[in-house]
């Protein structure tokens, strides 16, 4: 081997021993934008959530949708949805008992307020009041719906902004 | 030897050339970090949110009102307590003290009433739905104006009758001392309370009409109090624009940096989000107890205060239908977690308004740092932090970023001091 590729080669590892260490030891005043998302305080939401705001229930019986007044839920703002419910085959479900739960589960905790179905508006629709998303990041909101003596629950998964 | 040189000279310079050129690569930011950016930008605080339950909310005759008893000590118990003794507009509307003086002190530390409009829940508690329920809490609280509202209602009437009549119309005839005694209302001194009580319901409800137009007309003069932008927006607009000078004028290199913590690892934007830097709800931060009193239990007392509320949203004195009152009537009222949380302040201005929390239990930004860095067992209920791993650098430079969030307020000065007659 010649001299010269032995300078070449140990200067380049020396160099990438050097940058590595370097890095490893200012990487709290780089900031984390070196190991993205890796060091983000927030972890995103995993990419295989279904976002879909209609959607099967969990045992199949209601097909669901949800709308919202402001067609994008707003942050810190309480505000009503519409939601509508339907047979697997499309039927509308009159009467439903609908109660309404959610979060956030990369932190914990629940809904800031306890929205509740306020008012059967016809055809499978159902207006929900005091909804309300207080941080940015990945919620879920959960409906548990019974009709006819037909229970089921359905979970929709939604980032805000 | 020579080849050692070589290896060390090649060493040098390729690490020299990297170290330019990571130094030199404009900060940039992505597209949801811009997007948060944008969201905590003043540019994003939507207009003032109605208050349904103040028909006089958004009249500037209230507001002028306002603003006189906002600033008139006469209503107090000593003739020497006013809003404005407390929440000093040359203080940013805060006064600087961990423990507040009226009449006697009180058990909170002051909050800003800068954006307190767009909370729809007032007090670090939230035991008040609106600013003019609000109000009406210090006027007869024992150690605030510790006065009472027939004292008040005989004031407005010798000294404010023309003005108060202008808004809300006829006031009702007061020169009967039998029935209106000087020194009535709902509250602890034995004497006032049992003169309340000897009043027929009617009379009570004529006094406390007259009590409620006061905390209106409080409201839309607070409702004027309005942040304006930091260093902070001015670097945010700049961002928007691309405009990268106007970006680095803006905002340090540490700032920026800081900025980046914020928003991404320590996660302050959790809870101080929005223009205003807060989601106007509650969360337990684990606080300690300020010396000498009890740990406090926030949000659990204060949900039960205010759904008892003789003036909330849904009162008898509220002009909102029951449609307008959305946050009362879906408020969650049970739970541990309500168990010592706090509404999260605005850190608009924080740099300006130590002492910090709601007992001013730290004095400077960088024990606040160390608190959210290691946060404690909480006193009471379950701290909702977690440990930040963040080194002194990093807090040096969030603690700058916090500086660079004050501006001058977005508010005519003549709001600024009593109304010259
Ligand atoms: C003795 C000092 C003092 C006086 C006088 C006083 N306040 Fe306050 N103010 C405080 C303290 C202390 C708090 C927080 C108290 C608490 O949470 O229990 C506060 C809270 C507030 C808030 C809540 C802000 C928010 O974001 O929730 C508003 C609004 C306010 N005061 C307005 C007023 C008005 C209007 C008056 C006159 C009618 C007044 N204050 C009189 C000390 C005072
Ligand atoms: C879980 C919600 C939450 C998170 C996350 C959070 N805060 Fe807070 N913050 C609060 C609450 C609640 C208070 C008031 C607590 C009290 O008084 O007991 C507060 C108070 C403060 C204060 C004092 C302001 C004043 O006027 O008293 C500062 C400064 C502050 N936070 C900065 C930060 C910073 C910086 C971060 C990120 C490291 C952060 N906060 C993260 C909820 C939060
Ligand atoms: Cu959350």
């Amino acid at each position: 081997m010649k001299k010269q590729t032995v300078t070449v080669i140990a200067t380049s590892v020396i160099t990438v021993l050097v940058v590595l260490a370097a890095i490893i030891i200012f990487l709290p005043t780089l900031g984390p934008r070196y190991l993205h998302p890796l060091m983000m305080g927030d972890q995103p939401a995993p990419t295989s959530l279904d976002m879909s705001n209609s959607r099967l229930s969990d045992n199949g019986l209601y097909r669901v949708s949800w709308a919202s007044d402001p067609s994008s839920p707003p942050l810190n703002q309480i505000h009503a949805w519409t939601i509508h419910i339907e047979t697997a085959e499309g039927q509308p479900v009159a009467g439903a008992e609908v109660s309404v739960s959610g979060g956030m589960p990369q932190h914990g905790h629940g809904l800031p307020t306890n929205p509740q179905v306020t008012q059967d508006l016809g055809n499978g629709d159902y207006l929900v009041e005091g909804m309300k998303f207080q941080m940015p990041g990945w919620w879920e909101v959960r409906f548990d719906i019974t009709a006819a003596g037909q229970n089921d629950t359905i979970i929709f998964n939604l980032t805000l902004k | 030897m020579k080849r050692v040189l070589w290896i060390l000279g090649g060493t040098i310079l390729i690490a020299a050339a990297i170290a330019l050129w990571t130094a030199s690569r404009p900060v940039s930011w992505s597209e949801q970090e811009i997007a948060a950016l944008r969201s905590l930008w003043i540019g994003s605080l939507p207009p003032l949110p109605p208050d349904p339950s103040n028909a006089y909310a958004d009249n500037p005759q209230a507001a002028a009102f306002g603003q006189a008893l906002f600033f008139d000590t006469r209503f107090s118990a000593n003739g020497k307590v006013a809003c404005a003794t407390c929440h000093l507009p040359d203080k940013l509307f805060n006064d600087g003290l961990p423990l507040a003086q009226g009449v006697g002190t009180t058990t909170r530390r002051t909050m800003t009433i800068i954006g307190a409009a767009y909370s729809p829940w007032l007090f670090w508690d939230g035991r008040k739905d609106s600013l003019w329920a609000q109000a009406l809490g210090p006027m007869e609280s024992p150690v605030e104006h510790g006065g009472t509202r027939t004292q008040y209602a005989h004031l407005i009437d010798e000294q404010y009758r023309a003005q108060y009549e202008a808004v809300f119309g006829d006031l009702p005839d007061l020169s009967d001392q039998t029935r209106f005694p000087r020194a009535a209302g709902p509250v602890d001194d034995p004497e006032a309370r049992a003169a309340w009580e000897a009043m027929t319901l009617a009379d009570r409800e004529i006094a406390t009409r007259i009590y409620v137009n006061m905390g209106k007309a409080i409201a839309a003069y607070e409702r004027l109090i309005a942040p304006g932008p930091s260093r902070f927006d001015q670097y945010v607009a700049a961002l928007l624009e691309n405009d990268r000078e106007a970006m680095q004028s803006a905002l340090t290199k540490d700032e920026v940096a800081g900025l980046r913590l914020f928003i991404g690892r320590a996660d302050c934007i959790k809870c101080h989000n929005g223009p205003l830097f807060t989601n106007n709800e509650f969360h337990n931060t684990g606080v300690p107890a300020a010396d000498g009193l009890p740990a406090d239990d926030g949000r659990a007392s204060g949900v039960d205060q205010v759904i008892q509320d003789e003036f909330n949203c849904l009162s008898q004195w509220s002009d909102a239908g029951e449609t307008g009152c959305a946050d009362l009537r879906f408020v969650v009222s049970t739970g541990e977690q309500l168990a010592g949380a706090f509404k999260p302040p605005t850190l608009r201005n924080v740099a300006e308004s130590a002492p910090y929390m709601h007992a001013g239990q730290f004095s400077t930004l960088a024990e606040v740092l160390q608190h959210y860095n290691h946060p404690p067992f909480a006193p009471l209920g379950r701290s909702e932090l977690e440990p930040l791993g963040l080194t002194a650098a990093e807090l040096a430079q969030l603690e700058s970023f916090l500086r660079a969030l004050s501006g001058p307020l977005n508010t005519p000065a003549e709001l600024l001091a009593s109304p010259q007659p």
